[in-house]
């Protein structure tokens, strides 16, 4: 990463008459179309702009330049180690960027009749199937946009499930106090209420503090497994038949399922509805904030609820597969005007096949090994609230010696001058010093025990010299951007500096 | 090992010891038994890159070969800059997380605030989010700001023209958020704004009113009047619109919106078969904090140095959980530094000329296509962009399987006879003659 800030905005460098295009000439003469077509009207004046907006004028060059520049002054998992918990930050293979620009599929028409797209609906039919193979379900739809928009797909499922049934009392999701904050977002916008079940000391679910909240208003309880602090919901099966006894139905956050690859499945521990991340567990690039992707899974009897429309394999009269697009009566609507993010779905497709059935199963366990190695080398210096094997992540409350008042954000912000980006700080919201590390299993053992001695040393800095961690960052490109200042005076544009 | 993992066998058996456990499965020793796989996934095995490589050509060999498209419906053919393509692929932007650590993501946080800064512009409002994921999911949110602004009022009226796809996702929001939606009829082709007079004074309980610009038939619509008749009922004017057709169009600022929505796939982005493209969100000062998503926010660090943080995250499901404004995390993020390298390379005048080019193509084809005879526009007194709607006599799925067959996607079909169609500085004029040679034939 750059050192230095690269300090214009694209509107710095614009001049007024330079240009970065060239458009194709289409030889239309407006005079030389066939006598006797019909002509359409004139768009009057006041329907048209009568100012040009005021956008960048650049040749390519200075374009190029200016955002390569910027992109120096960002850390992703391609410069360096990631291990940002709850977000699997895990290498993104570069032949998967291959596929999903692939030309013949980039030019692709998204109302293109399904005749004529067959590839691309086998695609999205053979990723739907893998997924439901990984996931232990009955049928994936990959039309979710990105995490949360499939919980809100998958609550929405499970509303048109209960309503189909005629139980239409049921308007609370209970989800664990230790949730991200888009399960409880996601009940929200499903018209939900959302009822906390509390953790025990040990980070799992209370079956006690839960049993008491099921009744027939219930419609679903939302969980990760293993949850934010990467602990194994060992009462899961127990958990299930509870939930299912009061006729409710089980939703698994797929956040956290990167450590279940190769060793088990979701619908296996008794869940009904569950979405997945493609932007953690199946490598796709995060891209500083999405494009992602969050296909929804469903147990077998929940299909007709899964959303519009569907790709559904029919025999063709060859004998050949034919794809069809399926829209269904009872499906809870639709939620994207397309199938999704067509080419993040290619990305995660491209990586199953490229890891395979060998592959996969070695996901988890070595996603496993990696957490737990770093745990363990780190608990002498640093906080661990919770014993025994965590999963893909785990969480520690901040350093064991905080007589110098090093806080978490402190030894967070003191890693970026080492080179690593920070782990996730203050959450889970369980503990006050929650500092969450998820290696992934692409992560070398050199490259953990680069990470395991410079955590060591901000530890020895903190108790040695703890005001050079307190002013940390110092080697960043920027150090300290006042977010209070820019809260209580925004300047969200340009125009506003 | 698999290329991707690095651990030798030696040093697994050493992070093991370290570990307390004697093998891999020793770390599951958590999981109850009978939730164990006890037998490899049934997928098939690994492959090469060569593999890959060979499966991916040979599913897209599966598809027909188009090369002309004059489909829209929201979604437009347009060129697609190499400097676009190649800068998206910098792995410093693709291989990032969101950016919540400001010291090591001002180049994220920079090209959010430019793509914020380029999309006010264009719509001529106030604020921008750092979008949302497709232009029909920001139509929904941006009915959701209208009923949260709203307070008590739980009702929304939204324009029989506004894009069949968009509406059917904001009726799926609305009726799990508890929000009535009632459509405004619409009057040769555009929405019909006396009714949509009748409709604020029959309920007045209206929290936003949703119109199309240019609409589901490509007509470009008169909403004159239409802001002071919507805010004398106290309700929001939302407008779902074509980005790139905003640099020649009447803004949604100009015509008095409160919120600017829809999809900037047409700011370049390749069509790919739906996706990923681009939700864009945008409002008025007094809207902000109404804001779902992300927003960037410019301030100083301690050098003094101007900087950008994500800001105003009070309003975000990470911090304010089930009373965030909306449940929206990961967006389209690097879709926003696709279209700010588009805009930045073409500019106004490009985005103009463009707009222009797929103007005199469309008349061209209109004209040359009815000059054939047997087919009409289906709302003659109404002006359009680049995109309108033809009544056709003969068989459109029959004309549109024919045109296929000559690699040419002409249209999407509309109701039980009619093709909309459209076009972009994309097609020449021999595309638009092969096009009409086909129609020829099949009038015969």
């Amino acid at each position: 990463m750059n050192r230095e800030i690269y300090g214009k905005l694209v509107f710095e460098l614009s001049r007024p008459g330079r240009r970065g295009y060239r458009l194709p000439d289409n030889h239309i003469d407006p005079c030389a179309a066939p006598q006797g077509g019909e002509k359409a009207p004139e768009i009057p004046a006041s329907l048209l702009r009568q100012t040009p907006p005021d956008l960048p004028e650049c040749d390519e060059l200075t374009v190029v330049r200016h955002y390569n520049n910027m992109s120096t002054n960002n850390f992703g998992v391609d410069t360096g180690f990631y291990p940002l918990g709850s977000c699997t930050m895990k290498y993104n293979p570069k032949i998967n960027e291959e596929m999903a620009g692939h030309k013949l599929f980039a030019s692709v028409h998204p109302s293109t009749p399904e005749t004529s797209v067959q590839g691309c609906l086998e695609m999205y039919h053979t990723l739907q199937a893998a997924l439901s193979e990984i996931g232990g379900m009955a049928e994936f739809t990959l039309n979710p946009f990105a995490g949360a928009h499939g919980e809100l797909t998958g609550l929405m499922v499970i509303r048109a499930y209960h309503d189909s049934r005629g139980d239409s009392g049921r308007c609370k999701v209970i989800v664990p106090d230790s949730a991200h904050g888009t399960n409880p977002a996601s009940a929200a916008v499903a018209g939900l209420e959302v009822v906390e079940v509390k953790s025990r000391p040990d980070g799992t679910v209370d079956v006690d503090d839960l049993r008491p909240l099921l009744d027939n208003t219930v419609a679903a309880v939302m969980m990760t497994n293993p949850n934010t602090l990467g602990i194994f919901e060992k009462n899961i099966p127990e958990i299930a038949r509870m939930v299912h006894e009061a006729g409710a139905l089980m939703y698994y956050d797929g956040a956290n399922l990167n450590p279940m690859l190769g060793m088990a499945r979701p619908g296996d521990m008794g869940f009904d509805v569950m979405h997945i991340n493609l932007h953690k567990t199946f490598s796709t690039p995060h891209g500083g904030g999405g494009p992602g992707s969050g296909p929804v899974g469903v147990r077998a009897g929940l299909e007709p609820f899964l959303p519009n429309p569907r790709v559904i394999k029919t025999d063709g009269a060859d004998g050949k597969p034919v794809y069809k697009l399926s829209v269904a009566p009872d499906a809870l609507g639709s939620v994207s005007a397309t199938l999704g993010n067509f080419a993040v779905q290619a990305r995660a497709l491209s990586y199953i096949l490229s890891l395979g059935r060998e592959g996969l199963m070695e996901v988890g366990p070595l996603a496993t090994l990696n957490a737990n190695y770093v745990k363990e080398s780190l608990r002498d210096d640093y906080l661990l609230p919770i014993e025994g094997v965590c999963k893909h992540e785990f969480v520690f409350d901040g350093l064991r010696d905080k007589s110098e008042h090093v806080t978490t954000l402190h030894v967070a912000k003191r890693l970026l001058d080492h080179g690593y980006h920070a782990p996730t700080i203050y959450f889970p919201l369980l503990f006050h010093e929650s500092l969450m590390i998820e290696p992934t299993e692409t992560e070398s053992k050199e490259t953990l025990d680069g990470f395991i001695a410079v955590m060591h040393d901000i530890a020895r800095e903190a108790r040695e010299t703890p005001d050079l961690v307190k002013s940390a960052p110092h080697n960043t490109p920027v150090t300290h951007p006042d977010d209070t200042a820019a809260a209580l005076h925004p300047v969200v544009t340009f125009d506003q500096l | 090992m698999h290329r991707y993992f690095p651990h030798t066998q030696q040093e697994i058996a050493e992070m093991l010891q370290r570990c307390g456990v004697s093998d891999l499965r020793g770390l599951y020793s958590d999981v109850p038994d009978e939730l164990l796989l006890k037998a490899p996934y049934d997928l098939p095995s690994e492959k090469s890159e060569k593999e890959v490589r060979d499966y991916f050509g040979a599913l897209a060999a599966k598809n027909r070969h188009v090369d002309v498209c004059f489909a829209g419906g929201g979604f437009y053919d347009h060129y697609v800059p190499a400097a676009a393509q190649s800068l998206i692929g910098r792995s410093e932007f693709l291989t990032a997380y969101t950016p919540y650590q400001p010291e090591i993501s001002q180049g994220t946080l920079q090209y959010i605030f430019e793509y914020q800064t380029m999309m006010c512009r264009l719509t001529g409002m106030q604020v921008s989010n750092a979008s949302m994921y497709d232009g029909a999911t920001a139509t929904a949110e941006a009915m959701m700001m209208a009923v949260a602004a709203g307070r008590k009022r739980r009702r929304v009226l939204v324009s029989a023209t506004l894009n069949e796809a968009v509406r059917a996702v904001v009726d799926t929001y609305a009726r799990y958020h508890g929000v009535t939606v009632h459509t405004v009829d619409e009057a040769d082709g555009v929405m019909s704004v006396s009714r949509l007079g009748e409709m604020l004074d029959e309920f007045g309980d209206v929290a936003g009113v949703i119109v199309a610009q240019p609409n589901r038939y490509g007509i470009i619509e008169d909403f004159s009047g239409v802001a002071d008749m919507i805010h004398a009922r106290k309700a929001l004017m939302i407008m779902n619109c074509v980005a790139a057709d905003l640099a020649t169009l009447r803004t949604p600022g100009e015509w008095g919106a409160d919120i600017a929505c829809g999809d900037a796939q047409s700011l370049g982005i390749p069509l790919s078969f739906g996706g990923p493209y681009l939700g864009y969100l945008c409002a008025t000062q007094a809207l902000m904090r109404k804001m779902p998503g992300r927003i960037v926010g410019a301030t100083v660090d301690s050098g003094g140095r101007r900087s950008f943080v994500l800001t105003l995250q009070a309003r975000e499901q990470h911090i304010r959980r089930d009373k965030a404004t909306s449940n929206i995390c990961s967006n389209q993020g690097l879709m926003t530094l696709y279209v700010s390298v588009y805009m930045s390379l073409l500019g106004a005048a490009g985005l103009r000329e463009i707009a222009w080019k797929g103007h005199q193509c469309a008349l061209y084809l209109l004209e040359s296509i009815t000059a054939a005879g047997g087919c009409r526009l289906k709302y003659p007194s109404r002006p359009f962009l680049n995109e309108f709607l033809l009544e056709m006599d003969c068989d459109v799925d029959s004309f549109i399987s024919r045109s296929l067959e000559a690699g040419i996607l002409p249209g999407i079909k509309t109701g039980h006879n009619c093709l909309l169609m459209a076009a972009t500085e994309m097609q020449t004029r021999e595309d638009v003659d092969r096009l009409v040679e086909i129609y020829k034939s099949m009038a015969r």
